[in-house]
C-alpha cells in the first residue's frame, strides 16, 4: 500500500479539449496552486494544467518541506508570511491531512557577524509582520536535545541563534494531492505525461501550446515550470537570470527520540529536521555547477556529515537511508519571479530556487490573482521578472538559508 | 557519483576542490547597447546539453582550465 492510495485521493482525470481559458505549464505545487486558488476564489475552472511526467514529480516532491517566513526585506517577510497563514489553514480549507506540523525552526550561528545578521533578522521579521527573535546559546540548548555548543573543539561555538516561531513542514506530495484534488473537483483538468513542445504565437501575443499530445489554444498562458523554465521562456523569446542548480537531500533510519525543532547552522551550511516517521531530513548547498542531472554525489555526503554531526554529535549513530536530488532555478537575487513576461498572454512563476515549497499556497493565490483580474497583486509586484532591468532587484541571499 | 573533473595538470578531483566559470555572451538578436549590458549582468542561458565552461584548479594547481560538458548528464569532455 502507498501513500498516494491510503491519503484517498480521489483525482478525476478528464480527456484533453482544444482549447481552455488558462493552460498552466508544470504540474508541480505552484502550478497545482494556481489552478486550486483560480477555481476556488475567482470561479474560473476552464483550466488546464500540463506535466511533463506525473503531479509533484518535480521539485514540489524533491524538497525538504520546510515552511517559515524569517526573511531579511521587507517585501519577502510580507509574502512568505502570508504563504504560512494559508498553509495554517490548508487541511480546513481542503479536508485533507497534509501533516502540517508546526516547529520552532531555529537558524544557529558560529561567528560574531552571524549574530550581528541574526539579530538584525530578528527586527526585520518583527517589524513586518514575521514573529522571530534572537536567543542566547543556554535557551538552543533547552531546545536542541543533544547540541555540543562548543563543537570541533571550539572552532564553532554556537553563539546564539534566530528563533522563527512560526516554523512549519508538512508532506510534499499531499500538499500536492490536496490541491491537485481541489482543482479537479472544481472542474480544473489535470494532463500528466503531456509535455508542452513549443509556445504557440500570434504576433506578439502567446495564443496557446503545442504539446506531445496535440495543440491547445488558450487566453493565457503560465508557465510554473521548475528546471526547463529557461527553455520554455526561450520559446516566447524570453530571456530569464536563472541559473539551473542541482540540490541534494538525505533522510537517515528511525531516531528513537523525539527531535522538536527545524535546526539550521548558517554558518556551518546545513540544516535538518525529523519527518513524522521518526527519520532524520537534511539538505545543504547547492552544487556549484548548473545541471539538469538528477544524479546524488558521495561529495555532498561526506561534507554534511562532517559538518553535522560536528554541531549534533548524535548524527553520528544513525545511518543514510537515502539520498537524492531535485533542480532549483537560482536566480541572481534569491528571490522569486512572478508575473508578467513582457508578452501579452504569457505569465511565469519562476526563480523558485530553494524556496519554492514554503510559498506554494501565497504564490498560487497571487498568480490566481493576476489570472482573474489582469492587475498585479501588490504582495508580489516587487517580485517582477524586469525587475533586473530597472535596478530594483530584491537581493536576500542570507535568507535562503544554506542555499 | 559526484562530479569529477580530469585536471590536466593534477590528475581527476572531485568537483569541490574547483570554482565554476561561466563562458557567456548574450545572444546576437539582442542588438541595443544597453539591452546587451542588462543580459549580461543578469541574464543566462541556461542550456541543456554540451556546453563549453571554465573551471579554477582553487585547492590544486590554480589554473584555469576549459572543458565541454553535458548539463543533462554532467559528463566531461574535451578539457582542454
Amino acid at each position: 500500500m502507498n501513500e498516494f492510495w491510503e491519503a484517498k485521493v480521489a483525482l478525476q482525470w478528464q480527456e484533453m479539449k482544444p482549447t481552455y481559458d488558462v493552460v498552466i505549464i508544470g504540474g508541480g505545487g505552484h502550478g497545482l496552486s494556481t489552478a486550486y486558488h483560480l477555481a476556488t476564489r475567482h470561479d474560473i475552472t476552464n483550466v488546464a494544467v500540463l506535466e511533463r511526467k506525473y503531479i509533484g514529480g518535480g521539485n514540489s516532491g524533491r524538497n525538504t518541506t520546510v515552511i517559515r517566513s524569517n526573511y531579511g526585506i521587507p517585501e519577502a517577510v510580507r509574502f512568505y508570511q502570508r504563504s504560512v497563514d494559508l498553509y495554517k489553514r490548508l487541511e480546513q480549507e481542503t479536508e485533507r491531512w497534509i501533516m502540517h506540523s508546526s516547529r520552532p525552526l531555529l537558524w544557529t550561528i558560529h561567528t560574531e557577524a552571524g549574530r550581528r545578521k541574526e539579530r538584525a533578522r530578528a527586527e526585520v521579521n518583527r517589524a513586518f509582520g514575521a514573529e522571530t527573535v534572537f536567543i542566547e546559546p543556554e535557551e538552543i540548548a533547552r531546545m536542541v536535545p543533544g547540541i555540543d555548543l562548543n563543537p570541533a573543539g571550539g572552532r564553532y561555538p554556537v553563539m546564539g541563534a534566530s528563533l522563527h516561531m512560526e516554523g512549519a513542514t508538512a508532506r510534499h506530495d499531499r500538499v500536492n494531492w490536496a490541491l491537485a484534488e481541489g482543482a479537479m473537483n472544481r472542474g480544473v483538468h489535470v494532463h500528466q505525461r503531456t509535455e508542452v513542445t513549443d509556445l504557440i504565437i500570434d504576433g506578439e501575443r502567446v495564443t496557446g501550446v503545442r504539446t506531445n499530445r496535440g495543440d491547445i489554444s488558450a487566453n493565457v498562458v503560465v508557465s510554473a515550470v521548475g528546471g526547463h523554465v529557461t527553455r520554455v521562456a526561450e520559446m516566447a523569446g524570453v530571456r530569464l537570470p536563472i541559473r539551473t542548480h542541482p540540490l541534494q537531500a538525505f533522510v537517515t533510519n528511525h531516531y528513537e527520540q523525539k527531535f522538536e525543532p527545524i535546526f539550521a547552522s548558517i554558518d556551518l551550511g546545513f540544516y535538518i529536521s525529523q519527518t513524522a516517521r521518526g527519520e532524520m531530513l537534511g539538505g545543504a548547498h547547492i552544487d556549484p555547477q548548473p545541471s539538469y542531472s538528477y544524479r546524488s554525489g558521495h561529495h555532498f555526503m561526506s561534507s554534511i556529515a562532517h559538518r553535522a554531526t560536528t554541531v549534533l554529535p548524535f548524527l553520528r549513530d544513525l545511518r543514510v537511508l537515502r539520498q537524492w536530488t531535485g533542480v532549483c532555478d537560482m536566480s541572481p537575487d534569491y528571490s522569486p519571479i512572478m508575473g508578467r513576461t513582457g508578452v501579452d498572454g504569457f505569465l511565469v512563476t519562476t526563480g523558485w530556487g530553494t524556496w519554492g515549497f514554503k510559498a506554494i499556497p501565497a504564490g498560487g493565490e497571487a498568480m490566481a490573482q493576476l489570472i482573474a483580474t489582469n492587475e498585479v497583486p501588490e504582495l508580489i509586484e516587487p517580485f517582477r521578472l524586469d525587475r533586473f532591468a530597472r535596478d530594483r532587484t530584491m537581493a536576500d541571499r542570507g535568507s535562503a538559508g544554506t542555499h | 557519483m559526484s562530479l569529477r573533473i580530469a585536471c590536466p595538470n593534477c590528475g581527476t578531483r572531485s568537483v569541490e576542490e574547483w570554482v565554476y566559470g561561466e563562458l557567456f555572451a548574450p545572444p546576437g538578436r539582442i542588438t541595443d547597447p544597453a539591452e546587451r549590458d542588462i543580459d549580461r549582468g543578469f541574464m543566462h542561458n541556461n542550456p541543456e546539453g554540451p556546453v563549453r565552461e571554465a573551471w579554477f584548479h582553487l585547492y590544486g594547481c590554480r589554473r584555469w582550465i576549459y572543458l565541454t560538458r553535458d548539463t543533462t548528464t554532467d559528463v566531461v569532455r574535451n578539457v582542454e
